[in-house]
């Protein structure tokens, strides 16, 4: 191995940004034929690394070889040229584009001035049968799933002829078999001489697929490991710089009085489709009830419609036997409804406005923080120092803009915000995407607290492992309707992943 | 699923529709559609087609002025009543069918069509229409707003929101016409050649305020629908200053626009030929102008990555396409366009320059486009009926009719905000349009 010429060679990298330290001094090398798994939390600095190989952001410092040759990548094309293909976490596709339109943009084969549409036509079939991505060439990219769309992103990448792609968090929205499947395919792209640069932070997959793995943290390379001699737990304490707890200790739970009861509601999402399909579930006091999907499957429209950010077309929402379903988000709020919403930068908060001002974002209306016409502005920062204390925002001063701070922080405002009233039912959608795992672990554990303080939690994530350490009773949504509850206990993760995949539970048995 | 779907919705509407202007009709028995003709060449009809097409074949070699002797009576009745039975049968057939997409759009432009046509009867009641006409200034009136509406779309398609071809299109006119009468003056020409130069002078003005506009907005990213109101603003002022000091002021010896150019043999064919193959120039070029948009839009490669760099500037940047470069150029073509439809007005029609005498087509032109949901045949066909309207519109005015002609020129706008409404599938325009691309 040692005479080999690496495919990529990455020397002292290093990218400073306002007050930022994004890569510091970074190195390392990818072999032809391997798959090079980077592991680090979100802000470790993969995305900017890999932005970097793409060309997208130029380095302070270091130098890239490709095949022993040092190069500078000025832009995506530049890398692509140089045989570099990068698949987005958010997928670089235009929706109102056939499939093979997506494919061929940008390198298009021409016939007396036209697109040779043919010749384009046999090229993708061709591709897809040799790598196993399979593909409808005539589709629109935009009516198709997740899934499909990010093995045009690869075809894209291959179609170009690159000989090395990097793969930016792609299980992100995958479901577990989806993931599998994916997996399968870098395999035989790695067997057919390609290299591949695996970018996650789900250690499980790391293992799973990995030739080689390198940690990141905080901008710097703190260690190399062979997917072989690791397990999760010592890439865990790698990855962090401690030692983690991966599962969420909790003591079982003592389910009270259904709070939350919701009867075949039905929603349609922006642009007119029914996404929700007669939803029915309940919710009792002291136990969390995890939906379990993956996105885009009706689950943002379910939340929307119990909190009232928008109107349900059919079914009713009833909290502790009162009907609730028709109800202004402010009133169900001041029902004793705690949310987190999936989308923290737009719904959850105001990011222009005060971390003191963002606390108060859902009682500024009542005493104390009002008195007649006027806020009392001291009631208001009382309360955000005492929440700041107790919930451990990171701050430097209450005043500060909650847009300044770190997701996790941001989310951590939201929580104290939410949690500091009276509830008897929280709503958790997405709580812990994108923060780092000291947030995440205090969100796991202020959500245990809740239940064992008696309310009913409803947690939506498309983190399956989230939704199976947390929840007490696991249901899955697919298209728009829930296709099974079951105890937590019987919630396996390839039973579940199965039904995620809108595999029904007869085939899953019988076969 | 639902029960009141959008085909269905559309297709009861149209039922209804045509049963009001089946009564509406009865009452007006005795107009008669026809043509102009000499005497003597009138025969009887052998079928209901024999009627229908002889009625619309024309008397070319007629001298002008001779009186019309015949007329060929089209069973008025009979037509309306035929053809509202068919809508209502097609409208039945969308409630039943309830198909997703497809037809509910021919449907709905039937029967916009067929309302104007029953309108016109309406209006002239006892009186007769010279269809082959009517059509054929519904053409001629079309091509600002056909050329206006492509304008826009290569902007649109591409990310640019553009605003400012009306702007575009006057101060075309405006220069179009002073380089005429310049060049003219210079060169001692009267004839078709200083006129021609003028068009030229037109379509490069429509293109260099064209690139003043993607200047402003993909350089310095000033929010488009400001610069586009800038290059309006400035128009009216430009072209006004040049106007009342130097244009009232010039003698030169070209006085006349582009002349007639009816097509060899084609312009011939009952009815097609009048309407579509006696045209001038500029009406010409509008037509192939559409088509070759349509494919230069959907089969080429610029094609393709206009539509990409509209929808998602960033997936088209990835794979090498100058999204900035690529949207100032489509920029500056649309504003070619636009100088084109300003000649139209200076140098086609009329030979003459007024203040704002493009009269508000560029933002019409923009209601096509929007109607035709961003495609050059669809907005072509925006842009006939906006022009069918006004041709009904002046019709009427010289009939005693029930309704106001302003209310009739609402029409086509009514129509606009029902299409823009979503009832003919949702009307969307390029997702990036209107959002400066920066990396």
């Amino acid at each position: 191995m040692n005479n080999v010429i690496p495919a990529l060679e990455v020397r002292d990298i290093t990218k400073r940004f306002p007050g930022v330290l994004a890569n510091d001094h970074i190195s390392f090398t990818l072999l032809p034929g391997e798959i090079h798994a980077f592991l680090g939390e979100n802000g470790a600095g993969k995305s900017t690394l890999m932005n970097i190989l793409y060309g997208l952001y130029a380095p302070d410092e270091g130098q890239i070889f490709i095949n022993g040759e040092a190069v500078t990548i000025r832009n995506p094309s530049d890398a692509i040229a140089r045989g570099l293909g990068m698949v987005h976490q958010e997928y670089a596709l235009v929706d109102t584009l056939t499939v093979t339109e997506n494919i061929i943009l940008g390198t298009e084969l021409q016939k007396n001035l036209l697109i040779d549409r043919k010749r384009a036509h046999q090229e993708v079939e061709r591709l897809s049968q040799e790598y196993g991505l399979i593909v409808p060439p005539d589709s629109l990219v935009g009516d198709l799933p997740v899934g499909v769309q990010q093995r045009v992103e690869i075809l894209k990448a291959l179609y170009r002829r690159v000989n090395m792609l990097i793969l930016d968090e792609p299980t992100a929205v995958l479901t577990p078999q989806e993931a599998d499947d994916l997996f399968r395919v870098m395999r035989e792209l790695a067997d057919q001489g390609k290299s591949i640069i695996f970018i996650t932070h789900k250690l499980r997959e790391v293992l799973a697929v990995a030739d080689r793995i390198t940690v990141l943290r905080r901008g710097k390379v703190v260690g190399s490991a062979n997917p072989h001699e690791s397990t999760e737990r010592s890439l865990a304490a790698m990855m962090v710089g401690r030692e983690v707890v991966l599962q969420v200790e909790k003591g079982p739970a003592h389910p009270g009085e259904v709070v939350l009861e919701v009867e075949g509601l039905a929603a349609l999402d922006d642009r007119g489709v029914q996404v929700l399909n007669d939803v029915s579930l309940e919710v009792r006091a002291g136990e969390v009830l995890g939906i379990a999907g993956v996105q885009g499957n009706g689950q943002t429209e379910l939340v929307q419609a119990i909190t009232g950010l928008q109107p349900a077309s059919h079914g009713k929402v009833r909290l502790k036997g009162q009907d609730i379903t028709a109800l202004e988000p402010r009133q169900i709020t001041a029902k004793g409804v705690a949310y987190i919403p999936e989308d923290r930068k737009g719904t959850g908060l105001v990011l222009d406005y005060t971390i003191a001002e963002n606390m108060v974002l859902s009682t500024y209306y009542k005493p104390p923080f009002t008195q007649g016409l006027t806020l009392k502005e001291e009631a208001i920062s009382e309360h955000a120092d005492e929440l700041i204390e107790t919930f451990d925002v990171r701050t430097p001063s209450q005043l500060t803009a909650a847009g300044s701070l770190s997701g996790g922080n941001q989310q951590k405002i939201i929580v104290a915000r939410e949690f500091s009233r009276d509830n008897v039912l929280l709503i958790a959608s997405q709580p812990t995407r994108g923060i780092d795992v000291g947030s995440i672990e205090f969100i796991h554990k202020s959500i245990i607290a809740q239940r064992d303080a008696g309310v009913a939690v409803l947690l939506v994530s498309a983190e399956l492992d989230e939704v199976l350490s947390l929840a007490d009773r696991v249901a899955v949504m697919y298209h728009g309707s829930i296709v099974a509850t079951l105890p937590a206990a019987e919630a396996t993760r390839e039973r579940v992943g199965l039904l995620m995949a809108g595999v029904q539970q007869e085939e899953t048995t019988n076969g | 699923m639902r029960f009141i779907t959008r085909a269905r919705a559309v297709g009861a509407l149209g039922i209804v529709v045509s049963l009001v202007l089946m009564l509406a009709v009865n009452a007006n028995l005795s107009t008669k559609l026809a043509e102009q003709r000499a005497a003597g060449s009138a025969k009887a009809p052998s079928s209901v087609w024999g009627y229908v097409s002889q009625l619309y074949i024309p008397e070319p070699k007629t001298p002008p002025g001779t009186p019309p002797v015949a007329t060929i009576p089209l069973p008025t009745l009979g037509t309306v009543f035929f053809i509202c039975v068919l809508l209502i049968a097609a409208g039945a057939f969308l409630i039943a069918r309830n198909p997703e997409r497809r037809g509910i759009g021919g449907y709905v432009s039937a029967l916009i069509g067929f309302t104007f046509f029953v309108l016109l009867i309406w209006a002239v009641a006892g009186d007769r229409v010279d269809l082959a006409d009517t059509l054929s200034r519904v053409v001629r009136v079309s091509t600002p707003l056909g050329l206006g509406a492509l304008a826009g779309l290569v902007c649109e398609r591409s990310g640019v929101v553009n605003i400012g071809i009306e702007g575009m299109m006057l101060t075309g006119a405006c220069f179009g016409y002073i380089a005429a009468l310049v060049v003219g003056n210079w060169f001692d020409a009267a004839g078709q050649a200083p006129v021609w130069f003028g068009v030229l002078i037109a379509v490069l003005t429509g293109g260099i305020m064209a690139a003043l506009h993607a200047l402003l907005s993909i350089r310095f990213k000033i929010d488009q629908i400001i610069s586009g109101t800038v290059i309006n603003i400035m128009a009216v002022g430009l072209t006004g200053y040049l106007r009342s000091n130097f244009i009232i002021k010039y003698d030169s010896p070209v006085k006349k626009p582009l002349n007639d150019l009816p097509i060899p043999g084609l312009s011939d064919i009952p009815l097609l030929g009048p309407v579509l193959f006696n045209h001038k120039p500029i009406t010409y070029m509008m037509l192939l102008l559409v088509l070759i948009m349509h494919v230069l839009l959907f089969r080429t490669v610029w094609g393709l990555r206009t539509r990409a760099i509209g929808e998602h500037p960033k997936a088209a940047d990835t794979v090498g396409i100058k999204v900035n470069r690529m949207r100032f150029w489509n920029v500056v073509i649309g504003g070619f366009l636009a100088g084109l439809a300003g000649a139209w007005f200076a140098l086609e029609v009329t030979f003459r320059f007024d203040d704002l005498m493009t009269n508000g087509q560029g933002f019409i032109a923009l209601a096509a486009m929007i109607f035709g949901k961003w495609t050059p045949l669809g907005a072509y066909g925006g842009a006939l009926l906006f022009s069918s309207a006004n041709a009904l519109q002046l019709k009427v005015q010289n009939y005693d009719f029930a309704l106001a002609p302003q209310f009739l020129q609402m029409l086509p706008y009514v129509v606009t905000i029902i299409v823009l409404a979503g009832v003919i599938g949702k009307a969307r325009p390029p997702a990036a349009v209107g959002e400066p691309y920066d990396h």
